[in-house]
């Protein structure tokens, strides 16, 4: 589904120049659940950012679902986000003056679905999300949890074949994130590949694959079988 | 190509963010109203001080008799000129001027009565060219002739006001005797003056009747002289040659201020004609600044407006949104703002003008403020052609970073 080979990326600000991403080298197979960790600094956002079409690289081959990624025009990157991409920010990334249903509809006002139509639809991925009675509720009314599952919501609405999180749980509490956990593993069971970067090993521990990033390369990749004993040898240290 | 859902999309935007709005139309709205203000009553100015000047021919010179002021030839001032029948005589066939008449109030006793109606009205004595002077318009009967001044016949021509005052339920006044200061005179003729209702309030009377009833001998005030399409110095050439002769003639300084009284509409008008050249200028150099003030305002909030949307434009983009898109949303709403903005201004300026133009009482010097409708309507298009280049460049250069980084943005 993805992959990548050899991706550079650096930063320029100003005179420095910060090498953020040193070649790296990464497949993910359709339908997987994958939590990207490391601390901070350590390119993982930039990593999911490149993904998402939302920051370029410097240099380096990305292919998505079997077609290349290399040097897409704004346009064509506008067009590979709505059709396979959703996104889920650790800020949320709700437009303020939309209400929740609007919220959730806009991916589809961009796939030219009529208003009735992503609205209906939209009333729908609310009441799966638990939503329904606050369709009509402006974001910051709602609670950190709710608004992630709007946010999720919206993710899924343009039906996308992988789900971009950038540290979902990171501005809720630890109920709220395994509720949200509990929901990415659901969507999950639909067959959606999901991304998830977190530095939060509780987090990491519920996907079937972990990324380590250290410095820019991928440190460790620790398969499915051996997450407990990784689990185990991380409180040990 | 009209795209509804676009435009529900974009009023979704301008409903929800109506703070933005009012400020960006306000400021919209403000420099149309005040441009179309300030042009309107430009014009009101003009028309005004046109329309003072509307009631006498433009292109003529007065001389009056005064009192000398300097010595001259071994006699004191303060010796009285007086005009007689031959200063007309003498300067009737001067050059380059098309009518002269004799013009002499009569001072006694300026009542007038028909029947049991009557009032205090100027009575003046003419020639009968001095319709062309006043230029008045004739509207019923006939004006003074030459055969009234050669057999001094009691006739009298009437202003518009002192027929109404006199002739009630639209009496025809034709042939009907007044008394103009005691004396009974036969109308003749009513006349209108398109200028100040001043002009209306009098009646004309024959020079020559007028010197044998009220005992003037051949007494005359003053002279006039009408000039068509005299220039500025052909006027002061005329009255030099006037003055000349008259102070041969009277024996006083021709460069004596006070012996006579000189007043040269040519040259007054000429001064106020460069006077509105001047305020028609200012007014256009005002008009310019409220437009580029304006849309300096409306690019300022264009700008800002970007900025602040800066973050929503990335979720956008994060959804699918192409710049594209992006670019015509914002410049779509930013036009269909102006323009209806615009056009409030316009219509509330427009609807200030026409009140003020129906409800302000005659005052002098300002008459029917109004505004060119397509020098209003290229001000509102220029302000909303500004104000989506001010919105473009931003949006421009939004929509086409990457989203990552106008997601950064708080």
């Amino acid at each position: 589904m993805i992959s990548l080979k050899s991706i550079n990326k650096t930063y320029y600000t100003g005179s420095t120049s910060l090498h953020v991403l040193k070649g790296i080298d990464l497949n993910i197979r359709q339908g997987e659940l994958v939590s990207i960790m490391g601390s901070s600094g350590s390119g993982k956002s930039t990593l999911l950012n490149i993904i998402g079409m939302l920051d370029n690289y410097d240099s380096g081959e990305f292919m998505l679902n079997g077609q290349t990624m290399n040097n897409l025009n704004e346009k064509k990157a506008a067009y590979y986000r709505n059709k396979f991409i959703g996104f889920v920010f650790q800020s949320f990334n709700l437009i303020s003056f939309k209400n929740a249903m609007e919220n959730v509809a806009l991916p589809l006002y961009y796939q030219k679905v009529s208003r009735k139509k992503r609205n209906l639809l939209a009333m729908e991925y609310l009441d799966k999300m638990g939503l329904a009675d606050w369709a009509h509720h402006l974001p910051n009314e709602l609670s950190g949890g709710q608004k992630q599952r709007l946010a999720i919501a919206r993710a899924l609405i343009s039906k996308p074949k992988i789900i971009l999180a950038d540290e979902p749980t990171g501005a809720l509490d630890s109920t709220t994130s395994i509720e949200v956990m509990k929901l990415f593993k659901e969507i999950h069971e639909l067959g959606i590949t999901i991304l998830i970067v977190t530095h939060e090993r509780e987090i990491a521990a519920e996907t079937e694959r972990i990324i380590k990033l250290k410095d820019g390369v991928i440190d460790t990749i620790v398969e499915n079988g051996q997450r407990k004993e990784w689990l185990a040898a991380q409180s040990m240290a | 190509m009209f795209d509804i859902d676009k435009w529900q999309e974009i009023f979704n935007t301008i409903s929800k963010n109506k703070m933005r709005t009012l400020l960006t139309g306000f400021s919209v709205a403000w420099g149309i109203f005040m441009l179309v203000v300030l042009l309107g009553s430009g014009y009101g100015l003009e028309n005004g001080v046109k329309k003072e000047f509307e009631g006498d021919a433009l292109n003529y010179i007065s001389v009056n008799s005064g009192v000398t002021s300097k010595a001259y030839k071994g006699m004191k001032p303060g010796r009285l000129i007086s005009f007689s029948n031959d200063d007309y005589d003498m300067l009737n066939d001067i050059e380059n001027v098309d009518h002269t008449s004799t013009r002499t109030r009569i001072v006694q006793n300026n009542l007038i009565s028909y029947k049991a109606e009557y009032g205090n009205f100027d009575i003046f004595a003419v020639l009968p060219d001095y319709r062309y002077i006043e230029s008045l318009e004739i509207t019923n009967g006939r004006a003074l002739n030459q055969k009234d001044i050669e057999d001094y016949r009691k006739v009298v021509i009437l202003g518009r006001l002192v027929y109404e005052s006199l002739f009630k339920d639209g009496e025809n006044a034709v042939d009907k005797y007044i008394k103009v200061s005691g004396v009974p005179f036969k109308v003749v003729g009513v006349f209108n003056d398109p200028g100040s209702d001043r002009d209306l309030l009098r009646v004309y009377i024959p020079i020559s009747t007028a010197q044998r009833v009220f005992n003037m001998g051949d007494f005359i005030r003053s002279i006039h002289f009408n000039m068509d399409g005299g220039s500025v110095e052909e006027s002061k050439e005329l009255i030099e040659n006037v003055t000349a002769q008259l102070s041969t003639k009277h024996k006083f300084d021709p460069e004596d201020p006070r012996a006579i009284f000189v007043f040269n509409s040519i040259e007054n008008y000429k001064q106020f004609m460069d006077l509105f050249a001047g305020i028609r200028f200012f007014i256009w150099i005002i008009g310019a600044g409220t437009i580029i003030s304006g849309i300096v305002g409306v690019s300022n909030i264009m700008m800002i407006v970007v900025k602040e949307r800066t973050k929503e434009i990335g979720i956008r983009k994060a959804l699918g949104a192409t710049p594209m898109s992006i670019i015509s949303l914002i410049l779509q709403e930013s036009i269909l703002i102006t323009a209806v903005a615009g056009y409030i201004g316009l219509v509330l300026g427009v609807g200030l003008l026409e009140l003020v133009s129906s409800s302000l009482p005659a005052i002098d010097y300002f008459a029917n403020p109004e505004i060119d409708i397509n020098i209003a309507l290229i001000a509102t298009g220029l302000l909303v052609v500004a104000g989506a280049i001010a919105g473009y460049v931003p949006a421009q250069r939004a929509a086409s970073v990457k989203p990552v980084i106008a997601l950064k943005d708080e």
